[in-house]
């Protein structure tokens, strides 16, 4: 068996993976992992990443996750383009600032938005306070204007003048407060260009293609009851 | 280089601030960061990367290997998520909060000391299993990062290790691949913060860092 992706495309790092992995014409099987549906906790899937989470990769006997890692296993198995993951050790640095900063930054940030306003009222059916819903947008402000002052600043992408993994990471992330509705590039012109950018680089369609799940993920229909109590403890410790 | 205690942003409310010049151009306020040339770089797993590339050092740390080095990464990935901002907590509210007159409540302390356990089971089932080191025979840059994070936790009393054998094991093995030495002069200010704290060694932080260090705080789940 080749290469095999487990993944839910509602999920950001997810997102980052699979355009990663069609933009360079990398051959997987896709295995749709149903997060909504908790498929990600069955004893099958626990068998190729007993941390229960995707993205999850197989090749072969080999299995590896977190979607960082995995970017990067498939950047050095395929030789794909430089400019994702540069030979350079300073550009390559830059880059692996960005992944590391992101983790518990902007990707904490945009998770809460997209729970605290969509996924907890609408999907779970458990109201958020309104003093809690400010406080997870007002994060998010202060995380988005640190991506652009601290990591865009007046540069074409990231950490550079080409895309890299860095730009794929964060424009999956950006998109999940996209899909709850919140106007992130609002206001922003240099992060909006930017955004174009980066859609133009990936090619329109596949962006599109990947993002067509989160970008609904308002129109959840409720969950029902024992997908709930299966699902809440998680929900609740990923988002404290 | 710049480092402070605790890893983390801690070094800020010690009082060694580093340059003014380093704070314009790592907006974070975050150590460690490192100056090469005119070339700046914080986050502590990409220097890391970055000193292991640049200066070639042993294989093992950083492996050239596809698979070896997916493994690194993969625990540095998990790691981000689930050990930083978990294990720091300890050093939080028995150190730096009250520094500043802040009390954090029971129940998060208790919440805190469950989701260790948890990480910590994880940590021996997924990643240690019954290897001599966290990816493999040999000790990585993820054997360093998951015990210096380990580690504060101790500093300020939890056993950590404690019913966990095969844990105290690894832990044995870091060190002593490290050298009693080097893990004297690395550990000596974080393993005795709470005598420096009864004895009143431990400057006040200045005002300025004391908004950051709220939000931090608050940020405590």
């Amino acid at each position: 068996m080749g290469l095999e992706l487990y993944l839910d495309l509602l999920s950001q790092p997810c997102r980052a993976v699979y355009i990663f992995a069609k933009k360079n014409r990398i051959p997987f099987e896709l295995r749709p992992v149903d997060l909504l549906k908790g498929q990600h906790l069955s004893d099958a899937f626990a068998q190729v990443n007993p941390l229960k989470k995707v993205p999850a990769l197989k090749d072969g006997n080999f299995t590896l996750a977190e979607s960082v890692a995995i970017l990067l296993y498939l950047t050095r198995k395929y030789k794909v383009p430089d400019h994702w993951y540069p030979q350079d050790v300073q550009a390559c640095a830059l880059v692996d600032e960005y992944l590391a900063w992101q983790h518990t930054a902007l990707r904490r940030s945009c998770l809460r938005a997209l729970w605290h306003k969509v996924m907890f009222p609408i999907f779970l059916g458990e109201p958020v306070s309104p003093e809690m819903l400010e406080a997870t947008l007002a994060e998010l402000d202060v995380t988005v204007q640190l991506l652009e002052d601290r990591f865009l600043q007046n540069k074409t992408f990231l950490t550079g003048p080409h895309i890299s993994l860095a730009d794929l990471v964060a424009i999956t992330e950006l998109m999940h407060p996209v899909g709850a509705g919140c106007q992130v590039f609002e206001g922003r012109p240099r992060l909006a260009a930017w955004r174009q950018r980066v859609e133009a680089a990936v090619g329109e369609d596949l962006f599109r293609e990947a993002h067509e799940v989160i970008l609904k993920a308002k129109d959840s229909p409720p969950a029902d009851p024992t997908i709930k109590q299966k699902l809440m403890p998680l929900v609740l410790a990923m988002i404290q | 280089m710049y480092f402070g205690i605790g890893g983390g942003k801690t070094s800020c409310s010690t009082g060694q601030l580093p340059s003014k010049e380093l704070f314009q151009s790592n907006k974070l306020w975050q150590v460690p960061a490192l100056k090469d040339g005119d070339f700046i770089l914080t986050e502590s797993s990409a220097i890391l990367i970055y000193l292991s590339s640049k200066y070639q050092t042993a294989d093992h740390w950083y492996p050239s290997d596809l698979w070896a080095r997916a493994r690194v990464h993969e625990y540095l990935g998990w790691h981000a998520d689930s050990i930083r901002g978990v294990f720091g907590v300890p050093l939080w509210t028995k150190v730096l909060a009250p520094l500043i007159g802040v009390h954090v409540p029971e129940e998060k302390v208790e919440r805190n000391r469950t989701t260790m356990a948890r990480m910590l089971q994880q940590l021996e089932d997924k990643f240690l299993e019954d290897r001599a080191f966290l990816t493999g025979q040999q000790v990585s840059l993820a054997d360093l990062m998951a015990l210096e994070e380990l580690l504060q936790p101790v500093a300020v009393g939890y056993d950590l290790f404690e019913g966990r054998p095969r844990l105290a094991a690894w832990r044995e093995r870091v060190e002593a691949f490290l050298g009693s030495d080097l893990f004297q002069e690395t550990h000596g200010p974080i393993l005795n913060i709470l005598e420096q704290m009864v004895n009143k060694q431990i400057p006040k932080p200045p005002p300025e860092v004391h908004l950051f260090m709220l939000l931090r705080i608050s940020n405590i789940p």
